[in-house]
């Protein structure tokens, strides 16, 4: 089964037209690496697959649910990391982790053994009581992250989360996601504008400029447009018409 | 919608609401600060000039702190739902408001529950008001204290919906910050807060009109006549009607298809 489908989904804020016939689908368990340049369109496309607003055209489906008319089916599965930081700053990780939990309908006993899991999986289990305005930023992301996954979602949505984070940083969480997918089948689209953060083994989507240019396997993209590697394949996909 | 699922969802946003309030203890002193400078000062200052003749619920002649009290307590209301409002507006700029609407329960149910949250958190705050308010005399009857409760829900909620609907067609803070002023003193002034009509009438029978038509002259005095232990069928009705409408156009700017936000996006 599909974790997330997108068929012919297009969207325009005004005469802006920012997302057009956008199809793809990500495999369950699978990872799958949306890239694309700053202002691709790949913020929108998030906001579109998460149900904050509707596409003007097409489909979104996520495990078979219409994010349409059946959004909160849909939304059950999922879990999100927005690009923008959505964590209450005057809240410490454990109550924003408990708020999500509520939201989703989950009992204070469940929630408590889950928040104790997810934080201490990202290694911020220690910093559980302090307020999120003092955690560093890449503490806020791993806290996030736990907060993502407090629901058991079967697909996890990442716009962009290492940006803004060092070297480092960015490494863990990237570890820590790809443990997800292998150990727990959890399918994940992960949204960058990092070409190293794409691995051979990964499924690829190359957006630019609001279209879909390649979607396949990393490992082919190369050889398919007789180039020597990923980013001179990002660059060939990306040139300006 | 699973009802359990609801009740916790909307357990969750009331102790979110609860300990975000708790925690700025400057929102919290200004709440209660600003209608007893009100009471304190401006009523103080009015009472020598301005006399009222019997005006209904009042049986006597009454001071004017007794008569502006029930208006600065919608006031709290108002205030605290344009900041209420305010804050969703800040929580949509800087990304948590995301959460709450990507959560698996009907967007309705979402904006309700944080509407409802918010004047949960705001009744304390009046009732403190007025109790203080009895040191200036102000002494309702003590079952006024009971019988105000439901006027206080229904005006905040009438309120709570009204700042709803102004954060849904509001972007940005900046442009938030001209929608208070314009918003909040009209709305206060331009009411039976501080005056009641007649005396607005001697101004100008437009005043007047405006005060007469305007909502939260009958949240006013909702809140008047039930702590008085009287009941305004009328004010009541406004007030209930009044917040089916706000809410209803709140949830359709929230609306992910045909929402002001789904039309601006802003995200790139």
């Amino acid at each position: 089964m599909k974790a997330l489908s997108l068929e012919g989904v297009g969207h325009s804020f005004g005469q802006r037209r920012v997302l057009d016939a956008i199809s793809f689908s990500v495999a369950e368990g699978a990872m799958c690496i949306l890239l694309g340049r700053n202002g691709a369109g790949k913020t929108t496309l998030f906001s579109l697959a998460t149900g904050l607003y509707h596409a003007r055209s097409g489909q979104i489906d996520v495990f078979g649910h219409s994010m349409r008319t059946d959004p909160a089916a849909a939304l059950a599965q999922m879990g999100v990391v927005f690009q923008q930081q959505t964590l209450d700053f005057d809240l410490t990780a454990a109550e924003n982790l408990r708020y999500h939990a509520s939201l989703h309908g989950l009992g204070a006993s469940i929630s408590e053994a889950r928040l104790r899991e997810e934080l201490g999986r990202l290694e911020v289990l220690d910093r559980r009581d302090e307020p999120v305005r003092s955690l560093s930023g890449g503490q806020r992301r791993r806290v996030e992250i736990a907060r993502a996954l407090m629901h058991r979602p079967r697909i996890l949505l990442l716009d962009e989360p290492t940006t803004g984070l060092d070297v480092p940083g960015r490494r863990a969480i990237e570890q820590h996601v790809r443990a997800l997918c292998r150990e727990r089948g959890v399918a994940v689209l992960w949204a960058t504008h990092f070409l190293e953060e794409v691995s051979a083994d990964d499924d690829l989507v190359v957006l630019h400029q609001g279209r879909v240019r390649w979607a396949g396997g990393a490992r082919h993209v190369a050889t398919s447009l007789a180039v020597d590697g990923l980013a001179d394949a990002f660059d060939l996909l990306t040139e300006t018409a | 919608m699973k009802t359990r699922h609801a009740v916790r969802a909307l357990i969750g946003i009331l102790r979110r609401e609860t300990l975000r309030t708790l925690r700025q203890r400057g929102r919290l002193l200004s709440a209660i600060i600003r209608p007893l400078v009100w009471l304190a000062i401006f009523a103080a200052g009015f009472r020598s000039v301005l006399g009222l003749s019997i005006t209904p619920p009042y049986q006597t002649y009454v001071l004017y702190e007794v008569y502006v009290v029930p208006g600065l307590a919608a006031m709290m209301l108002l205030f605290h739902a344009m900041a209420s409002s305010l804050a969703m507006v800040y929580d949509r700029e800087m990304g948590s408001m995301r959460l709450l609407l990507t959560a698996p329960l009907p967007r309705w149910y979402l904006l309700a529950a944080r509407m409802l949250a918010s004047v949960v958190v705001g009744l304390p705050l009046v009732y403190l008001f007025l109790l203080i308010a009895r040191y200036w005399d102000v002494r309702p009857p003590v079952l006024g204290y009971l019988a105000v409760f439901p006027a206080l829900v229904l005006a905040g909620l009438m309120l709570g919906a009204f700042g709803l609907l102004v954060s849904s067609i509001s972007t940005q803070m900046e442009n938030f910050a001209g929608v208070m002023n314009f918003v909040i003193f009209p709305t206060f002034f331009a009411s039976t807060a501080l005056y009641p009509i007649w005396r607005l009438a001697e101004a100008g029978p437009v005043l007047a009109n405006i005060a007469a038509w305007n909502p939260f002259s009958s949240a006013v005095e909702l809140i008047r006549f039930t702590l008085y232990l009287r009941f305004d069928p009328v004010s009541a009705l406004v007030v209930l009607a009044c917040l089916v409408v706000f809410f209803l156009a709140a949830v359709v700017g929230y609306d992910p298809g045909r929402g002001l936000w789904s039309r601006r996006g802003g995200e790139g």
